[in-house]
């Protein structure tokens, strides 16, 4: 390791800087073995694994006895560094793999996402995360344990924090097993493991201090990852240089595509929807807006889920307790949002673009009014029919595809894009590298999020107090090694889709967290018999609800499906908090005196244990 | 420190909060539901949704980070 003058962190932009380099080197290397066939099983092997040895080696060389580092990396990330870290600590493999795939199925309404995950970060800076830092916790029950008094509101956030993350975890280990499958032509059983000791190589040392500074570097590389085909397919398709300004007239020409191949009125046959099962057709046009009024509330109430869920999320409140100032805080949250944009407003061009490579007569990648025999020996057609994730039917029988004959599952828009317009393999790998990033940094939060506060809030703060450093870190590594384990396991089950298994965290949190938070700070009157109700009333209706619609077989009300249940959970929290506050007695002046100090950020920290 | 100066900085606060809040609500929601009369010969609805709002949100962000530190600075309440 090379010696770095003034320690890590003034060294940052030196380092990092290094490791981007290295890694375009490494890409550009990968290339040269491909052009001198190398076959692409290798390729995909040695993006893989290169990239997972350098973040379990940043894993290694962050290890830590010390609590503050273990639990908030030292309160001294550099606050655009911790955006990057938050970036890729909220980027999932959803955010990853299936948003563009979803705009492309899915069409405008599908957007609600993009507004809902990037809107709830103004909730984030001017409502929570300031005030959160100021009080100086360690974990995010800790602040509902210290604010509303006793064990019992600390245990109930504990126990949301973890239905909410693990849900979210099973998702990520999904998502790593997926791709590792796929770039390394293994069992998505042994990739859901190999996913895992990755993941836990990377946090088990080290904990919040390792996660970050592997988070930046997983950030780097599914920046990279996600940009370059977006850019290769803009020009490509000769519609100029930046994807971004490109992509407008790319959208108009989609449009006119989209109305001459029938888009939203030429449905699947019901005989050929079924025996493409899950599969789906594109059935709604990319700038679709004209939606009835029941379309909008599902588009504002989806929206109004993932914004308030964004604000609940342990793993991603927890980022911002690293910063070295509350102002540092507050500023750190418009770089996540940042670094957010730079994944987020490329996924529409990535869709469109795609689009354009399938749709347009003009282009020679362009498989709709071809002829099925000639699609159907296409080397990615074939690939990824193998594995499940598409299926041509010739509903009609007249032997030319149609838009509503070519069926797909919407994880496959990113994954196979650069197949699909005809790019080198060696993008390919890049992506499946950048897929496996962006799973893996998520896992890597939500993980440490679950192990902290089992080890931090249950172990420590209500079953032993008295523990020593050594012990509480210990405990905090063997948490994490067990529920690490237990959510490959149910990852293995593959119980729920990604996107699914998102949603619902975000309600889960949602439903529980987002009233206690915000009353905590904002409502002094707000006390502790109140935020039970409040947490328990919300996550429990919440949870009963997504029950009885998903699998209790109920009639949704309203529209509002398993995706928003969060709008039956939050009003009911927010009602019983503020109602059972209401009829018990007022906090102690302790605890007012504790909302006052945490209200401004000068003066003493309230806590910092 | 005297209680009124915490009082003010406060009410500043909170003033703050809720025009961040409103303009965050009026693009957030209001904007985006009227998707279809924003779309011409330019995809106004697409922009909005998956690119006007978010450059709008990092900007808001940030203009609110400067102006809470400002409050903060001038009723001396700010980390020394």
């Amino acid at each position: 390791m090379i010696k770095l003058e003034g320690g890590f962190i003034p060294n940052l932009g030196k380092v990092y800087g290094l490791y981007t380099l290295g890694f375009l080197g490494f890409v550009i290397f990968m290339a040269v073995l491909e052009a001198a066939g190398v076959s692409n099983t290798i390729i995909g092997w040695l993006f893989v694994a290169f990239t997972v040895l350098i973040y379990a080696l940043i894993g290694v060389l962050s290890r830590t006895m010390e609590t503050s580092q273990y639990y908030v990396a030292g309160r001294e990330v550099p606050t655009v560094y911790n955006g990057m870290a938050t970036a890729a600590d909220w980027m999932s493999g959803a955010s990853f793999i299936a948003m563009a795939g979803g705009i492309y199925l899915k069409g405008y309404p599908y957007m609600a996402f993009l507004i809902g995950w990037t809107g709830g970060y103004v909730l984030v800076a001017s409502l929570i995360a300031p005030y959160l830092r100021k009080f100086g916790a360690y974990t995010v029950p800790d602040f509902i344990g210290t604010r509303y008094g006793g064990n019992a509101p600390r245990l109930c956030a504990v126990i949301i924090l973890v239905v909410a993350s693990f849900t979210y975890v099973t998702a990520q280990i999904n998502g790593t097993g997926t791709v590792a499958a796929r770039a390394l032509q293994i069992p998505f059983e042994v990739g859901v493991w190999i996913g895992l000791s990755g993941i836990l190589f990377c946090s088990m040392l080290g904990g919040m201090r390792a996660v970050t500074w592997t988070q930046v570097a997983q950030y780097i590389v599914l920046i990279i990852a996600y940009l370059i085909p977006v850019f290769w397919m803009s020009n490509k398709l000769g519609y100029g240089l930046i994807p971004h300004f490109a992509q407008f007239d790319a959208v108009n020409r989609v449009q006119e595509l989209e109305a001459l191949l029938s888009v939203g009125t030429l449905m699947p046959e019901a005989a050929a929807q079924s025996a493409a099962g899950k599969l789906a057709a594109l059935k709604v046009g990319i700038n679709d807006a004209s939606n009835t009024l029941m379309e909008k509330w599902k588009f504002f109430t989806l929206v109004l889920c993932m914004m308030l869920g964004t604000a609940s999320l342990p793993h991603v409140l927890m980022r911002y307790f690293t910063t070295s100032s509350v102002k540092a805080a507050r500023q750190s949250v418009g770089w996540s949002l940042v670094f957010i944009c730079g994944l987020y407003l490329t996924a529409p061009a990535l869709a469109t673009f795609t689009k354009l490579s399938l749709l347009d007569p003009n282009v020679s990648t362009a498989i709709i009014g071809k002829s099925i025999s000639e699609v159907q020996s296409l080397d990615w057609i074939k690939q990824w029919s193998n594995v499940g994730f598409l299926k041509v039917i010739d509903g009609n029988n007249d032997g030319i595809l149609q838009i509503n004959e070519f069926f797909m599952r919407g994880d496959i828009v990113v994954l196979a894009t650069p197949e699909m317009a005809g790019l080198p393999y060696v993008v390919s790998g890049l992506v499946a590298a950048g897929g496996l990033a962006a799973a893996m940094s998520t896992a890597d939060g939500l993980l440490l999020a679950i192990a902290n506060a089992l080890s931090h809030d249950m172990y420590y703060k209500i079953i032993d107090p008295k523990a020593d450093t050594k012990t509480r870190l210990v405990v905090a590594r063997i948490l994490l090694l067990v529920i690490g384990a237990a959510g490959a396991f149910v990852a293995s089950l593959k119980l729920t889709s990604i996107l699914g298994a998102v949603a619902w965290a975000f309600c889960f949190a949602n439903s529980g967290l987002f009233f206690p938070l915000i009353l905590g700070v904002w409502w002094k009157r707000a006390n502790k018999a109140g935020a039970i109700a409040g947490m328990v009333g919300g996550f429990a209706s919440g949870a009963i609800y997504l029950y009885m619609v998903q699998f209790g077989g109920m009639t949704p009300w309203l529209g509002i499906d398993g995706l928003r249940f969060g709008m039956i959970g939050m009003p009911i929290s927010l009602i019983l908090m503020v109602v059972v506050s209401l009829m018990t007695e007022e906090p102690d002046k302790e605890t007012q005196d504790l909302v006052d100090e945490i209200r401004y950020p000068g003066g003493k920290v309230y806590t910092d244990r | 420190m005297n209680i009124s100066k915490k009082e003010q900085h406060w009410d500043k606060t909170k003033s703050l909060t809720v025009k961040t809040l409103i303009a965050w609500a009026i693009v957030a929601f209001v904007i985006n539901f009227f998707g279809e009369t924003l779309n011409g010969s330019f995809p106004g609805a697409y922009f909005m949704a998956g690119m006007g709002s978010q450059i709008f949100f990092a900007i808001l962000v940030f203009w609110f980070a400067s102006r809470q530190n400002a409050i903060d600075e001038e009723f001396d309440l700010h980390e020394k």
